[in-house]
């Protein structure tokens, strides 16, 4: 469904201005994404709670049932969060920059948003399937660092600043060995469009593996690694979480902020979170295509394979968390720049021999 | 090209923050990452240990010690009371000595799994911390059903202990110690030998020997440093010349002698050796003894004084007890080996980043109730 | 040989009349005077026979009102593995003791905790602030004719208690 087929749907019903319909179909795909991104984070915050419960011999959130226990298993406990965060006071530092600290944190989920509308979550789900749509989230997606550093400089605390500027640092780093690897499956797919991508995924290869991007050649392999990494790293999450490290910069960025404001730097997380692993899918994982070729495809089945693919992605960020311990910031740069990179370039060269040569 | 101008930032690390392990604060130099002055502020927890004393009998003063270093109780109260032993010249019966070691020694366990664990969630790793816990509850466990009391214990007494172990005591100590063998491989494949927390504590923080001797730091810090100085072993006290154990030292194996990861290493050997001296002890230990029996009437030492050092999971505790010859103390001294290894910090963490630093002060393991007393 | 024999009988003969023999020879402390202390510090920590590489504890006592104010040293050689208490009495107006900051390191705190509590200053020391005490306190409380201020920066002091009441 993408917002084009809404409007012409909408024609044939009400013949009025293109204008009108257009907002409309509009409003009607933003409701979806924003819901897409709400219902996101209730199950990631769900999950990663009891994930992270059960890999330290805990429990995690526990109730006996629906009223003051969170719930059956705890279920309830996100909801009961979030009444929480809307219902907390909202404080704004008096040395803060007001106006800056008020929109920073709309800016960084702004980022998230916008890129979920080019994030096909089915064969015909998709807001708004672009011919640059790869291109397009890159773009948008670094967007929220913008707002990370407005919150850091506007809150006027030290270690907001501190978190600012490590996070400004990492996000530019690590994005350009992800386009790079994310350039080398353009390479084999010689689209830039989202559907055109998983599209070009379909088939098998050698007979047996689904012919995905990761499974295309070992160049590509590595690929799917070097994206994969810096997408942990561009979505602030351990190892890889020193702009909010808590033992060092007690919160990061993000120090001064509460309530409400708070829950959307929360919000914009689990839905960077959903943005790089849906990049990942798609561009490495085919996307909504099922894994044996031929069996169990169409629109619903394309939409289960597309979640669950996003769920196994998303567990294993959340695992990460939960097992690593932190990079130092020189560490961090290391990393992009002497590892990643030099090895992103490699992979492209190799990807382009390859597509030469056999593809 | 015009001159760029960079201006120093001071930073105040505490006395509210996550990672200064108490109410600790540090006045930091920062340019950009890097830290080029320290200077730790301390005193936020003073609580006129020594002003108390001065105004409490002799047993009096033994929940106080408890209340000094809060995570390894049983040892400050064992330094203390051993030394008012040796003031009036008290020999206790051999069960309380063994019941004593035993204690002590379970919680040095303790004490160096919750220094491992917060070392562990400063470097950013949550997990190990609470596999920590998990068996540090067990031991608190084991306090509760001998005395009641799950932090601060008020065990050991003036000439005995306030109960005799209890029934299932000793079955329930070795099950705890087969299983907690096993676990401690447990925290080496998860935190000790993981790539990252080897980056982050390897040849991070480097202590000489020279520079460790010199400031007086003691216990595992020291070990750390390469420096075979157990108190244990070099001058025994109580009865820990009956026990065979060893002596870890830092060796430098991921990187150099002195280092983070060494002073980790030590504290992670430690509870080996611990383990083996609380078997030992199970197994001597007299199975009949009243451990009241030497309880004096009245604690009353002879006018003299005293300084004993005991060995505790953070290294020399040193009580200077002057006596007056009445039922209240003239002076007691309360030498911290926190302290020291504070004093240390500004010396090997000036020049790291500030991610290090707090990598540092996590590894000399503090306890702030200690140092401010 | 008794530890405290052995040192007071090297000292005697590098530093003359300095060392006051103990009453009470079954001790391992000496007592010394206080004017050259610095060049004692600096000798006991490096003479071979000797090697005090560790300073363990700094001690601030006061032995009551008549009697005054004393400093004691507890050094401890990491390498010769023996130890030795070093006394030195002050008087109790206008206490002051050479520093030994620079021989060893490790006193620089120790000898702030003592000059917080006791008032004792340490001539020489380069950064002699309050330790544990806020910088504003006023008067040495640890010291026997020391009296609890009733109000300290607006707020009320409770009242010492004598044992329990």
């Amino acid at each position: 469904m993408t917002i084009d087929n809404i409007i012409q749907w909408f024609q044939s019903w009400f013949p009025v201005n293109v204008m009108v319909l257009f907002i409309t179909s509009v409003l009607i795909a933003a409701v979806v994404i924003f819901a897409i991104m709400a219902v996101n984070a209730l199950v990631a915050v769900y999950a990663e709670r009891k994930i992270s419960a059960f890999m330290q011999d805990r429990v995690g959130p526990m109730g006996q049932g629906p009223g003051l226990h969170a719930g059956k298993w705890g279920l309830l406990q996100t909801i009961a969060d979030t009444i929480k965060l809307i219902l907390k006071e909202d404080i704004i530092p008096k040395a803060a920059d007001k106006k800056l600290f008020i929109i920073a944190p709309f800016i960084i989920f702004l980022g998230a948003f916008i890129a979920l509308a080019a994030m096909p979550f089915g064969p015909y789900l998709i807001a708004s399937d672009m011919n640059i749509g790869i291109f397009y989230i890159l773009a948008v997606s670094s967007f929220g660092v913008i707002g990370i550093i407005l919150a850091a400089w506007s809150s006027d605390n030290k270690w907001s600043l501190y978190g600012g500027m490590r996070s400004a640092a990492q996000i530019i780093s690590y994005e350009i060995p992800a386009a790079l690897s994310l350039v080398s499956v353009l390479l084999l797919t010689s689209t830039l469009s989202m559907q055109g991508i998983i599209q070009s995924q379909a088939g098998t290869v050698w007979g047996f593996l689904p012919n995905w991007n990761i499974f295309n050649n070992p160049f590509s392999f590595l690929a799917f690694f070097i994206y994969f990494i810096a997408g942990v790293a561009e979505t602030n999450r351990t190892p890889f979480d020193i702009p909010e490290a808590e033992s060092e910069l007690v919160a990061g960025f993000h120090t001064e902020y509460s309530g409400m404001r708070w829950a959307f730097f929360f919000l914009s997380e689990y839905g960077n979170m959903l943005v790089v692993c849906g990049l990942t899918v798609v561009a490495f994982l085919g996307g909504w295509q099922s894994p044996i070729a031929g069996v169990m495809e169409g629109a619903w089945w394309g939409l289960f394979w597309f979640l669950t693919k996003l769920t196994a992605t998303i567990f294993i960020m959340i695992w990460f968390r939960w097992t690593f311990p932190r990079l130092r910031v020189d560490q961090l740069m290391n990393v992009a720049w002497k590892i990643l990179l030099p090895i992103a370039l490699f992979n492209l060269f190799g990807v382009a021999i390859w597509t030469l040569l056999v593809g | 090209m015009g001159l760029v101008h960079a201006e120093e930032m001071t930073l105040n690390i505490g006395p509210q923050h996550p990672s200064t392990h108490g109410v600790l604060r540090l006045k930091v130099k920062t340019d950009g990452e890097i830290i080029s002055e320290i200077t730790p502020v301390i005193g936020y927890l003073h609580r006129c240990f020594e002003k108390h004393c001065e105004n409490l009998s002799y047993e009096q003063v033994i929940p106080f010690t408890d209340r000094c270093d809060y995570i390894a109780a049983m040892n400050n109260s064992f330094g203390y009371v051993l030394a008012v032993e040796k003031l009036m010249d008290i020999q206790v019966p051999e069960r309380v000595e063994y019941i004593r070691v035993i204690m002590a020694e379970y919680n040095r366990i303790a004490s160096h799994l919750l220094a491992l664990g917060t070392f562990g969630l400063d470097v950013g790793a949550y997990t190990p911390f609470l596999y920590m816990f998990r068996d540090r509850e067990r031991i608190l466990d084991l306090f509760e059903i001998t005395c009641g009391a799950r932090l601060l214990y008020n065990y050991m007494w003036v000439g005995g202990v306030s109960h005799d172990l209890p029934l299932g005591f000793m079955e329930a100590s070795y099950r705890f110690l087969d299983e907690f063998e096993k676990n401690i491989n447990e925290y080496h494949n998860i935190l000790s030998y993981n790539k990252i927390f080897i980056e982050r504590s390897a040849d991070v923080g480097i202590m000489p020997k020279d520079v460790a001797i010199d400031y007086g730091v003691t216990g595992p810090n020291l070990r750390g440093s390469g420096v075979k100085w157990d108190l244990r072993k070099d001058e025994p006290y109580s009865i820990y010349n009956r026990f065979k154990f060893d002596v870890p030292v830092g060796t430098g194996i991921m990187g150099s002698v002195g280092d983070c990861w060494d002073r980790y290493w030590v504290r992670a050997e430690e509870m080996q050796e611990s383990i083996k001296i609380i078997r030992q002890a199970l197994d001597k230990i007299p199975r009949e003894g009243n451990v009241h029996e030497a309880l004096p009437k009245k604690v009353r030492p002879p006018k003299g004084s005293i300084y004993f050092r005991t060995e505790s999971p953070r290294g020399d505790l040193g009580y200077y007890i002057i006596s007056d010859g009445t039922p209240t103390p003239l002076r007691v001294k309360m030498r911290s080996p926190a302290f020291t290894a504070l004093s240390a910090l500004s010396e090997i963490a000036t020049g790291w980043m500030l991610s290090d630093v707090l990598v540092i002060l996590g590894s000399l393991d503090i306890v702030l109730g200690e140092i401010d007393r | 040989m008794i530890i405290n024999q052995k040192v007071s009988d090297i000292l005697e003969v590098k530093f003359p009349g300095v060392v006051i023999l103990p009453d009470e020879p079954h001790n391992d402390f000496i007592q010394i005077h206080p004017e050259k202390w610095k060049e004692i510090a600096k000798f006991i920590k490096t003479d071979s026979e000797l090697k005090f590489d560790s300073c363990q504890c700094i001690t601030g006592v006061d032995l009551g009102i008549e009697d005054g104010l004393e400093v004691r040293y507890n050094f401890h050689s990491m390498q010769l593995k023996h130890k030795i208490e070093i006394r030195i009495a002050v008087e109790r107006k206008n206490p002051s003791i050479p520093s030994i900051e620079q021989v060893w390191r490790g006193a620089n705190w120790l000898e702030r905790e003592v000059y917080d509590m006791y008032g004792i200053r340490f001539k020489g020391h380069r950064d002699l602030r309050r330790m544990l005490l806020p910088d504003d306190w006023k008067g040495w409380p640890l010291r026997k004719d020391y009296k609890t201020p009733n109000i300290y920066n607006g707020m009320k002091i409770p009242k010492v208690r004598k044992g329990w009441d």
